[in-house]
């Protein structure tokens, strides 16, 4: 019984900060403009859809990995399916949830695009310096 | 012995904890998250301890056990007193640091009563089970004050980015590794598939805590109700 009660305490608490933690990271990008460049290659002008989440994921394994953004770019996966279980679950019995999950989707793929605007610098600036050397 | 896929998450969690070290000293915040590090640095030597250990005697091994359990609740008091240095650190303004103290020891020693109380009536190996009942209650405990901590910097409109983070991520590893200990209580059959959690759910705090030094500057802002999973 006692398990039982931790264990669904534990569960909920987790699902909680792990939401929380997810949203954080979106927020430290959120503020960030990206290049013409890669609105260019995105197709993300201002605001992000949901449905541009795997095609900037596509591109952003093309780049060369980050390892200070490969835990946040994981944790952020993680996010985003969870949030498609919910839109295919809860989302249609609770319409007000799909606009929220909706949202978030769109929130993860720009937080996408802010990732692959880093990985591409990333990219540049170790051509430049094999240029250098 | 340990097998490939053990030793991988092994490394992998000793680099994660030394580079939360060298990411503090590169950002000048070794001091100013004292307790956080000081955790980190315990974690690993006590790494190196276990790497000595399974070399010379062995994963099936008492030595190996024994050190095992009783490193794991050194590790977590620790865990706990950093805990309570993050409690300071919300709550500096107020300036209730000594009641926060005063009430973390206290919590401490009313959960090591409590522990005892329950093994003393069910155990012949009281030592043992004490410390092994005394991790869960106190990752348990830990949990409880990690979520009570988010909601009082949600009240309290706490912005610092980086305290945000750390503070989250204490809170994903702490709720993880009491579901873990739940499941294994609840289903003791499973354990042979639940302990193999227990290592990589170790990885991710020390990877979060290396990230957020590393990556979020002292003072960047946000706002925490943005956060908040039901919207204030």
């Amino acid at each position: 019984m006692m398990a039982s009660l931790i264990f669904v305490f534990s569960a909920a608490a987790l699902l909680q900060f792990f939401i929380s933690y997810c949203r954080s990271l979106i927020a430290a990008s959120s503020k960030q403009v990206l290049s013409a460049e890669v609105k260019d290659v995105t197709g993300i002008q201002r605001i992000a859809s949901g449905d541009d989440f795997r095609r900037v994921m596509q591109l952003l394994r093309l780049c060369p990995d980050r390892p200070e953004d490969r835990n946040s770019v994981q944790a952020i996966g993680a996010y985003f399916s969870l949030l498609n279980l919910l839109r295919s679950t809860v989302a249609r019995i609770v319409p007000s949830t799909r606009a929220w999950t909706e949202s978030e989707r769109g929130h993860c793929a720009y937080f996408a695009a802010v990732a692959l605007e880093r990985r591409i610098s990333f990219s540049r600036e170790m051509l430049a310096q094999q240029m250098d050397a | 012995m340990l097998g490939p896929v053990d030793w991988f998450i092994w490394v992998l969690s000793l680099l994660f904890e030394a580079s939360v070290i060298v990411c503090s000293l590169r950002r000048k915040s070794f001091r100013r998250y004292f307790l956080l590090n000081l955790y980190m640095l315990i974690s690993v030597l006590i790494s190196a301890g276990t790497f000595r250990l399974l070399l010379h005697y062995g994963r099936k091994s008492l030595e190996y056990r024994y050190f095992y359990f009783y490193s794991e609740a050194l590790l977590i008091i620790v865990l706990y007193f950093a805990l309570i240095g993050l409690y300071s650190r919300v709550f500096e303004e107020m300036r209730v640091e000594r009641y926060v103290r005063l009430g973390a020891v206290l919590l401490l020693a009313g959960t090591a009563c409590f522990t005892y109380a329950v093994v003393s009536q069910s155990s012949h190996r009281m030592l043992t089970y004490f410390v092994f009942e005394l991790c869960q209650n106190l990752y348990f405990v830990g949990l409880v004050l990690t979520y009570v901590l988010w909601g009082a910097m949600l009240k309290l409109k706490e912005t610092r980015a980086l305290l945000v983070q750390i503070v989250l991520s204490l809170g994903v590893y702490f709720s993880a590794y009491a579901a873990s200990y739940a499941i294994s209580n609840l289903r003791p059959d499973l354990y042979s598939y639940t302990y193999r959690l227990f290592p990589i759910i170790g990885c991710l705090l020390p990877l979060a805590w290396a990230y957020a030094i590393w990556r979020v500057p002292e003072d960047a802002r946000l706002a925490p109700a943005r956060l908040a999973v039901v919207p204030r």
